[in-house]
Parts: structure tokens; C-alpha cells; sequence
């Protein structure tokens, strides 16, 4: 039963993948005023097969100064850590994980019962995992290697530089991803996904109850799938491409594979932590195969619209500078998830109301914009700003010294047009 | 030339304010812009089907006009091949077969690949016999197919004021042949 699941979940992730590439360049066109592909097949629908036949069919070259082991390792590390982190990811309708029994005998049969029966409420490939979500976040933190390694072995200094920039990020980004979703287990009892969703459906969305969290996490989950304005490993206009600069064919095809697969696998996750999976409603109280229908469409409409968001976000927000990018997670989001996480600690101690989150996040934002408020004004109103200004002359663009320097501008100063 | 000091603009990093430095309205009124555009107009030309509407001077392949007779209307006078900055233009003269004018062009070919469509030659052309199309899609298998004879370019004419797609009138002189040609007033 477990391998026709998988076999359903890999032919159509690998689907759905290809068409997200298709949607990415058809939003991305629509974005810049543009139609997008649609030459393939009715409005451009088969332009993923031609896409995965020119990949294959593409030559393959190995350039001669690349390590050969670890250059051929390093997209299938990185396509494998993407697809193996869907294993206990739910994609349709779950039940919650069987409670703790008096002794250990029912407990292993009731887990047996709930792990092997044939349902239309057991939508994840491995049902029933105990450290849930903990398996996800370790083997998509694994997915780095296979980024590291094609920068490394490329023995190249673009791949390189995309590569320890992305080792950076990916670090730095895993520490208040997995801080925003402690606040989610605090109250939910359990590391299981299926059990998160019982949860919320029992006592509404975390979205509403712990909506800082979920900035945190979605912003988090940005850095981890490598998208804009997080795509400092492949920046185009810095680095050629980036860690996958040496890489041709379908080897640069499985690259493709395992980002696009770590954008379904981290939407989804965000849907089932804090989007209550595959709830909405009155609207996913059917029984049967109805319901099945239903609640998959519901989680995969909630995946959509992450997709989508991600999409959108890429062509809305440039880029960051690393400094900026290591200042948004070190200065920023890590210490907001320590107080969220604080805060949410309080709660559970003294029994506080579920909203109490809510309004404490509101709070803790606010404050914080307040902090940052007063650190930037610092810093600008400071005599060394002045100094980095660039002055604009009539006839060009380019640093002069500043006006209050003590050096006034000599006449004899040549001119830069 | 010196630098004033009242010439030198002094520009700061722009102060962040509170909104600003919460992320959250700069990044909606931007994903206000993307989603703007995403059902705004499109500015696509779909080109096999929908051809461009190219300006009236465009300069694309050559025509050789026709006179009110029908006849070429070039005196070859050498003044295109002469001013041809790619010397693409060679043209053969032949004593005229008619008594308005002393010399017509026997041959007269122009290389399009060597062409730089400049528009020199019709510049230069005392008679308004050559002119730039607004064809653009031109193409050919050989290196030879594309020396355009004087039949060929003749045809060109043809085909860009006669036929229905036309969309290169005549644009000097109507098919009258100007005084240059005229053989009392030298």
C-alpha cells in the first residue's frame, strides 16, 4: 500500500512540478506585461514536455576540472532531500495520530491499526511518525550538501561563492524556522503533522492565533527554498548561476526539480501548520470519498495559493544584499522567534486563552518595528553617514567629499561626465 | 571645467520610517503593482500571425520603380552605387531604347546581404527611381538567391503597390520621370 502511495505522490509531484514551471513563466510574463508560452499545445499546456525533452536530449558535458564524484552527486542530493521530506508531509485528509494508551501492547496495536488500515482520511506516504515535522526540517536541511557540493566540486568561483552564500543562509534561516513552528507544537502537544492539523481543526487556525509565527516561517521557508529576494546562491546577475553555473542537461534539470520540489513540500507544510491542512469550514465536514475529494482540493487550493505567493513575491521585492540578508535573520527574525516562542511559553503556563498569542504577536511586532524605528534614525542622523553620501553634480554622478569635510572642493577638479 | 560648490546635489540615504521598517505596506503596495500588471494590457506582438505596424520611413528591401509606361525608371546615373557606403550596387548602363532619356540599366543587382539598408542609395537617387520598403522578412537559401536582379527589384515594386497586402505607395513623384531624366533639360 505504502509504494503505490509513493508512486501516486512522485508521478505527481514530478507533474506538478513541471507545470509549476510553467505557471512561474506564464505569472512571471503576465507580470511584465508579457503573454507567456503558449505555442505548445492549447495555450502552451504541453510546454513542459517539450521543456523535459530538450533537458534530456541536451548534451551533458562534464567540464574536465570538475571533481567527478561529488559534481555527479550533487543533483541527486539535491533532487532526493526534496522529494524525501514529502514522506510525512500530509497531502490530503488525515486523522489525528492515536493518544497514548494505559499500556504499551494497545498503544503498539492501536499504532499498528491506525498505520496499515486502508482509509480516505491516511493521505501521507508515512502516517503516524512521531517526530513529524522534526524529519522534515532535517532532510531538507540536508539539501544544502547538494548545493555545497556542486558549488564546491564545480571548481569554480561563481559556484563556489553561490555555494558559501548559500551554506550562510540556509544556516542562518533554519534557526527561526524552527523556532515560529515551536510556538505551533507548544500548544498542539505533538511534533506530528496529522496531529497539528486535529488541532486546529479542534480550536481554529494558528494563522489567527499565532500570526507572527507565521510570518516568521513563511519567510523562513522563502530563504530555505533559495527564492527571491533569498536567491543570493544563484544570483544570475552576480554569479552566472550560481552553484549550478557548471551544470548542463538534465543534471541542471534535477537541480530545477528539487527547488521547485522544496516550494510544494514548504507550502504545504505551511498550509498544514498554520492553514489547518486540509480544514475550511463547514465546508470539509463530508464523510467518505466526497470529503476525500474535497479536503484534497481544499489543502491543494491552500498550496496554490503559496505557490502563487511565492511567484508573486519574486518579482515584487528585490533581492537583498548579504548583509541585509544576514541582519533580517540574525537581528530580526531569530530574536522575534525567541520572544514569540517566550510568549508562548507564558501561556501554556498559566493557562492563558489561545488569543492571548494573538494579541502578544501584534504586540512584539509593533514594538519591534518601534525598536528598529529608533536604531535607524540613529544611525542616519550619526556625522560618519554623512560621510559614504554621494553627491550629484550638474554635469554627472559620482563621490565628491562631503560638504561639512573641512576640504573644499578644489576648481581644478576634473570633471566626471 | 570646474566643479562649483553650488553644482554638487547632496544626497542622504532616504530616513525609513515606521512603516518602512515593518516590511509589510511597502510589500503589499509592491505586490499591488505585480498583480496590477498581471491583468493589465499585454504588450505582445504574436508575430507569424500579427504582423508589425512599421512606421512609414522603415527602411527594408529595395524596389526599383516603374515610370507611367511601366518602364524602370532609372537612368543609371551610378549616383546609389557611388554613395552606397557597403558598395553593394552594381549596375551595368546600356544606351537607352527610348528617346526620353540617354542611358537605362541594363543589369542592375543589388547584394541584400551586403546591404546595410542605410538608405544612402535612395537619397542619392536624382530620379526617385530607388526606394526602401517596409519589407522586412527577408529570406533565402543561397548566398545567390539573395542578389536581387533588376527583374527581381522591379517585382518588389510590383508587389508593394500592386497587390492587395500593398502598404508602400509610391511615395515621390507618382511613376512621372523627374526633369534629371529629361533629355532637353540637362
Amino acid at each position: 500500500m505504502p509504494v503505490i502511495i509513493i508512486a501516486i505522490v512522485m508521478v505527481g509531484v514530478l507533474t506538478l512540478v513541471a507545470y509549476l514551471v510553467l505557471l512561474e513563466r506564464w505569472i512571471s510574463a503576465w507580470m511584465q506585461d508579457r503573454i507567456g508560452p503558449n505555442r505548445v499545445g492549447p495555450w502552451g499546456l504541453l510546454q513542459p514536455l517539450a521543456d523535459g525533452i530538450k533537458m534530456l536530449i541536451k548534451e551533458d558535458i562534464i567540464p574536465a576540472h570538475v571533481d567527478r564524484v561529488f559534481y555527479l552527486l550533487a543533483p541527486g542530493v539535491a533532487a532526493a532531500t526534496a522529494l524525501l521530506a514529502l514522506a510525512v508531509v500530509p497531502f490530503g485528509a488525515t486523522v489525528a495520530m492515536p493518544l497514548p494508551q494505559p499500556d504499551v501492547a494497545s498503544y503498539t496495536a492501536a499504532m499498528e491499526q491506525y498505520q496499515t488500515a486502508f482509509a480516505t482520511d491516511r493521505c501521507v506516504i508515512a502516517p503516524g511518525v512521531d517526530i513529524g515535522f522534526l524529519f522534515t526540517f532535517a532532510v531538507t536541511s540536508l539539501a544544502v550538501y547538494g548545493i555545497i557540493l556542486g558549488g564546491w566540486s564545480s571548481n569554480n568561483k561563481y559556484s563556489m561563492l553561490g555555494a558559501l552564500r548559500s551554506s550562510a543562509q540556509l544556516i542562518s534561516y533554519e534557526i527561526p524556522l524552527g523556532m515560529s513552528v515551536l510556538g505551533v507544537v507548544l500548544f498542539a502537544g505533538s511534533l506530528n503533522l496529522e496531529t497539528i492539523v486535529q488541532d486546529q481543526v479542534t480550536h481554529g487556525w494558528n494563522i489567527f492565533y499565532q500570526p507572527l509565527a507565521f510570518i516568521l516561517f513563511l519567510t523562513g521557508a522563502f530563504a530555505e527554498c533559495n527564492r527571491l529576494p533569498f536567491d543570493l546562491p544563484e544570483a544570475e546577475q552576480e554569479l552566472v548561476g550560481g552553484y549550478h553555473t557548471e551544470y548542463s542537461s538534465m543534471k541542471f534539470g534535477l537541480f530545477f526539480l528539487g527547488e521547485y520540489t522544496h516550494m510544494i513540500t514548504t507550502s504545504l507544510m505551511v498550509s498544514v501548520l498554520f492553514l489547518g491542512g486540509w480544514h475550511f469550514g463547514g465546508l470539509t465536514t463530508f464523510p467518505g470519498w466526497t470529503g476525500w475529494a474535497i479536503k484534497f482540493a481544499v489543502l491543494m487550493a491552500k498550496l496554490g495559493f503559496f505557490i502563487c505567493l511565492y511567484m508573486v513575491i519574486r518579482w515584487t521585492i528585490p533581492r537583498f544584499r548579504f548583509d541585509q540578508l544576514m541582519h533580517l535573520a540574525w537581528k530580526t527574525m531569530i530574536p522575534l522567534a525567541t520572544v514569540n516562542l517566550l510568549v508562548g511559553l507564558f501561556v501554556q503556563e498559566f493557562h492563558g486563552e489561545r488569543w492571548w498569542m494573538t494579541a502578544a504577536s501584534i504586540v512584539v511586532f509593533v514594538l519591534w518595528g518601534l525598536i528598529e524605528l529608533s536604531q535607524a534614525n540613529r544611525k542616519i542622523n550619526a556625522p560618519v553617514r554623512r560621510v559614504s553620501g554621494i553627491g550629484i553634480r550638474a554635469s554627472g554622478v559620482g563621490p565628491v567629499l562631503p560638504p561639512d569635510s573641512r576640504h573644499p572642493i578644489p576648481d581644478s577638479r576634473p570633471t566626471v561626465v | 571645467m570646474p566643479i562649483a560648490a553650488k553644482d554638487v546635489k547632496w544626497v542622504s540615504t532616504p530616513k525609513m520610517g515606521f512603516s518602512d521598517l515593518l516590511y509589510f505596506p511597502a510589500i503589499f503596495s509592491g505586490m499591488g503593482t505585480t498583480l496590477k500588471h498581471m491583468i493589465g494590457p499585454k504588450v505582445t506582438e504574436q508575430y507569424p500571425e500579427q504582423e508589425p505596424n512599421l512606421p512609414a520611413n522603415y527602411r527594408g528591401v529595395h524596389r526599383l520603380n516603374r515610370d507611367e509606361a511601366g518602364r524602370v525608371k532609372c537612368v543609371a546615373c551610378y549616383m546609389c552605387s557611388t554613395a552606397c557606403p557597403a558598395h553593394c550596387i552594381d549596375i551595368v548602363a546600356a544606351p537607352s531604347p527610348w528617346p526620353d532619356r540617354e542611358k537605362y540599366p541594363e543589369t542592375f543587382v543589388i547584394d541584400e546581404l551586403r546591404c546595410i539598408y542605410c538608405g544612402m542609395c535612395e537619397e542619392a537617387c536624382p530620379v526617385d527611381a530607388i526606394e526602401l520598403t517596409s519589407l522586412y522578412d527577408l529570406t533565402g537559401l543561397s548566398r545567390e538567391e539573395m542578389l536581387f536582379d533588376k527583374e527581381k527589384l522591379l517585382g518588389v515594386f510590383d508587389m508593394s503597390t500592386k497587390e492587395s497586402a500593398a502598404k508602400d505607395p509610391v511615395r515621390t513623384h507618382g511613376g512621372r520621370l523627374s526633369v534629371a531624366s529629361e533629355p532637353g533639360k540637362k
